[in-house]
């Protein structure tokens, strides 16, 4: 490997290791007063009982499921897309799957916290685990929550593994370049990598392994997350559509989550030259294929249960097209779709800031689909004479404020002590570009744009 | 002999009284909840009386409609329960053990009768009513579901005296508290098994239908009423 044609790039994307800017420490401040006092909230409501949230009879399940949704459908920004980009060997990918693979290590974990946190007894969730009790009562293998518990438990472990990974060779170029503590630390997680032919071969079938066993357990999570709820005989609840409708909707708020903390990193890391223009487009193009998608779903959705007319189901259909919840639905058909549509589907707006605003509409509008998925079909039940309604507590918005706040301080540690653009992967494009130009036609255009971009830091 | 505890409720003798709900929270140790958290939708009601309104004004009619647990024989509350909490019991009966219960709530919302409570605080009793909790209930802690248990602490106190008398069940002396309460005796509460209690006969009435009946839960609860296409064979 040519050393003088690679040393500047590791040097600008480990700069962050090394060097710490007062804006870290103030983010890190801030974010983590906002998860301590969510901490604060958690217990206050263990405390007191979960009655100071703000679900009630007959809406069992408000803000904590509707974020756990949310969250799981964010983790699938990362492994899902990393996985298929690496399969197809899209050569741009290269400087975007860390970001990627890192939101959904972190967003599995908040994700996961919050069926913890909406239990009427969280110390004992530990019954959910199969493990040998005296009293010989294994959880319910029948229960949809059960599903959710393995099906969770086993993509974040694939996700971890899927991450770390590639972080190997990066762990011990920091490890050479680092003294003390660092070299230790860092020398640990690079489980003795000395960068040898063999090694080199392992790591790459253990990678091409990983991202083709994660492609169906990423599907199968939200597959089982929409079975909570399209397995109880609720009225639209009780749909076939749900899985892959689920599967598309995590997959779209992911790429959404992706282009706004690639955008924050671009500028906060400086990482102008190696996140660029490029990858915001055709990740905007990948967002809008989803908006599309997601449209399709929803209209096939809608399209079945008016037609079908049933008499339960059209009482949650009317409350959200034009009852108490129309506002929340258009705002999010309006988030989902029409703000993506427009910015993306022109060469004009798909800029950086037209994916981003998109992104953030999506954001905001995957949010309120599940919200409008879980509250307005447990207010309008079988019966009219139950019907009821949902707000939610001063306790319930303080924990999720803290988790978009865990998010923002999870990824700051991160990319202080990870490099977050994989090195090893960005020069290993480059050389494949530079050496064979011809055998790489599909890319070439992508990858000669980064190599221009990228040549002030090529040359020594 | 395996009992199958079941109920018929006469929805025209029902006069919407709700002495039925006073003597379901007696019996059954059920918190009142303050004004202020009933108005936040944490009332719990293992019995409710609903009304229902036909005609316009001023020809008007009410009509009420006693909605409990209708322990149902293929209850959706008992899948979904993650650590079986919520099963069906040996009578038939779709129990709820408290201690196993972790407060998932989706019991709660898997049921179409929206018949089951949780306890959103731990209990408590404004005085003097401390002093009349029945000791043969447990007190729910916060965090778990409850709702009807059909007076379980009845009937494994009849069985047991039953079983020490060596003798069989006499049907009608077990009453649950509703049933017990009702000045109209329009609740009635059996063995759906004995061919020839009154609980069994009322089930197969013409003027029975059940609760929800196309959702096919299969409920043992079976409400009578006037029927216009059988008003010749009325039972």
């Amino acid at each position: 490997m040519n050393r003088t044609l690679t040393r500047p790039i590791a040097d600008d994307l480990i700069r962050p290791l090394f060097q710490t800017s007062v804006w870290f420490y103030a983010i890190v401040l801030a974010a983590g007063t906002v998860v301590a006092c969510g901490l604060a909230a958690w217990l206050y409501q263990m405390w007191n009982g979960i009655g100071v949230a703000g679900i009630r009879w007959p809406v069992f399940w408000g803000f904590y499921l509707v974020n756990f949704v949310f969250w799981i459908g964010i983790s699938h920004a990362g492994t899902l897309i990393s996985a298929i980009l690496r399969l197809v060997d899209a050569g741009w990918r290269r400087p975007v799957t860390r970001c990627a693979e890192v939101i959904t290590v972190f967003a599995l974990m908040i994700g996961a916290m919050f069926p913890i946190i909406h239990l009427g007894r969280p110390w004992l969730a530990f019954w959910l685990f199969p493990y040998p009790s005296e009293r010989e009562i294994w959880p319910n293998f029948r229960s949809p929550l059960a599903w959710d518990f393995f099906a969770i438990n086993t993509y974040l472990t694939g996700s971890v593994l899927f991450l770390f990974l590639p972080m190997i060779p990066d762990f011990a170029l920091v490890r050479d370049r680092s003294t003390g503590w660092r070299r230790r630390v860092y020398g640990a997680l690079a489980l003795g990598w000395r960068g040898t032919t063999r090694q080199w071969n392992r790591l790459e079938s253990a990678m091409q392994i990983m991202a083709i066993a994660i492609l169906p357990v990423a599907v199968s999570v939200h597959t089982i997350v929409s079975f909570d709820f399209s397995m109880a005989n609720v009225p639209m609840w009780h749909s076939t559509i749900f899985g892959p409708y689920f599967v598309a909707g995590a997959i779209f708020s992911g790429i959404a989550a992706l282009i706004i903390a690639m955008a924050v990193l671009r500028k906060t890391l400086r990482l102008e030259n190696y996140l660029l223009p490029l990858h915001f487009e055709n990740l905007g193009k990948l967002l809008l294929l989803m908006s599309i998608l997601w449209a399709y779903f929803v209209f096939a959705e809608r399209l079945t249960v008016w037609y079908g007319n049933e008499p339960h189901e059209m009482a949650v259909f009317w409350a959200t097209q034009r009852g108490e919840f129309a506002p929340l639905y258009w705002t999010m058909v309006v988030c989902n779709f029409v703000i993506p549509f427009v910015l993306l589907s022109n060469v004009y707006t798909r800029t950086i800031t037209g994916c981003v605003v998109a992104s953030f509409g999506v954001v905001i509008g995957m949010w309120l689909e599940r919200f409008l998925i879980i509250v307005p079909s447990l207010a309008h039940k079988q019966l009219p004479y139950s019907w009821g309604t949902y707000g939610p507590r001063p306790v319930e918005i303080t924990i999720m404020a803290a988790t978009f706040a865990a998010m923002v301080l999870l990824y700051a540690l991160f990319s202080k002590f990870v490099p977050i653009i994989s090195i090893w992967e960005l020069k290993a494009g480059q050389l494949s570009t530079s050496t064979h130009p011809s055998a790489h036609a599909s890319q070439a255009s992508h990858d000669s744009h980064s190599l221009r971009a990228a040549a002030p830091e090529v040359r020594p | 002999m395996a009992y199958r505890w079941g109920m018929a409720i006469d929805l025209d003798k029902c006069t919407g009284c709700e002495a039925c709900v006073t003597a379901c929270h007696a019996e059954n140790n059920i918190p009142s909840v303050a004004p202020e958290q009933a108005g936040r939708g944490r009332a719990m009601h293992w019995l409710r009386v609903e009304r229902y309104y036909e005609g316009d004004f001023p020809n008007v009619r009410v009509k009420f409609r006693p909605v409990l647990c209708q322990q149902c024989d293929n209850a959706p509350c008992e899948a979904v329960c993650p650590t079986y909490a919520s099963h069906q019991n040996e009578d038939g009966l779709n129990a709820q053990v408290y201690n196993r219960c972790i407060g998932t709530r989706y019991c709660a919302n898997a049921c179409p009768y929206n018949v089951r409570f949780f306890n959103f605080f731990n209990p408590e009793w404004p005085k003097p009513l401390h002093l009349q909790l029945n000791p043969d209930v447990s007190i729910r802690e916060v965090g778990v579901m409850e709702k009807c248990t059909f007076c379980i602490q009845r009937i494994k106190a009849a069985k047991t005296a039953a079983k020490a008398e060596n003798r069989a069940m006499v049907d009608g002396a077990l009453q649950t508290a509703c049933s017990q309460a009702c000045p109209t005796t329009a609740i009635v509460f059996g063995d759906l098994n004995d061919p020839n209690s009154r609980v069994a006969r009322l089930a197969h009435s013409p003027r029975g239908t059940k609760l929800l009946e196309d959702l096919g839960a299969e409920p043992k609860i079976t409400y009578l009423q006037k029927q216009p296409w059988h008003e010749s064979d009325a039972y």
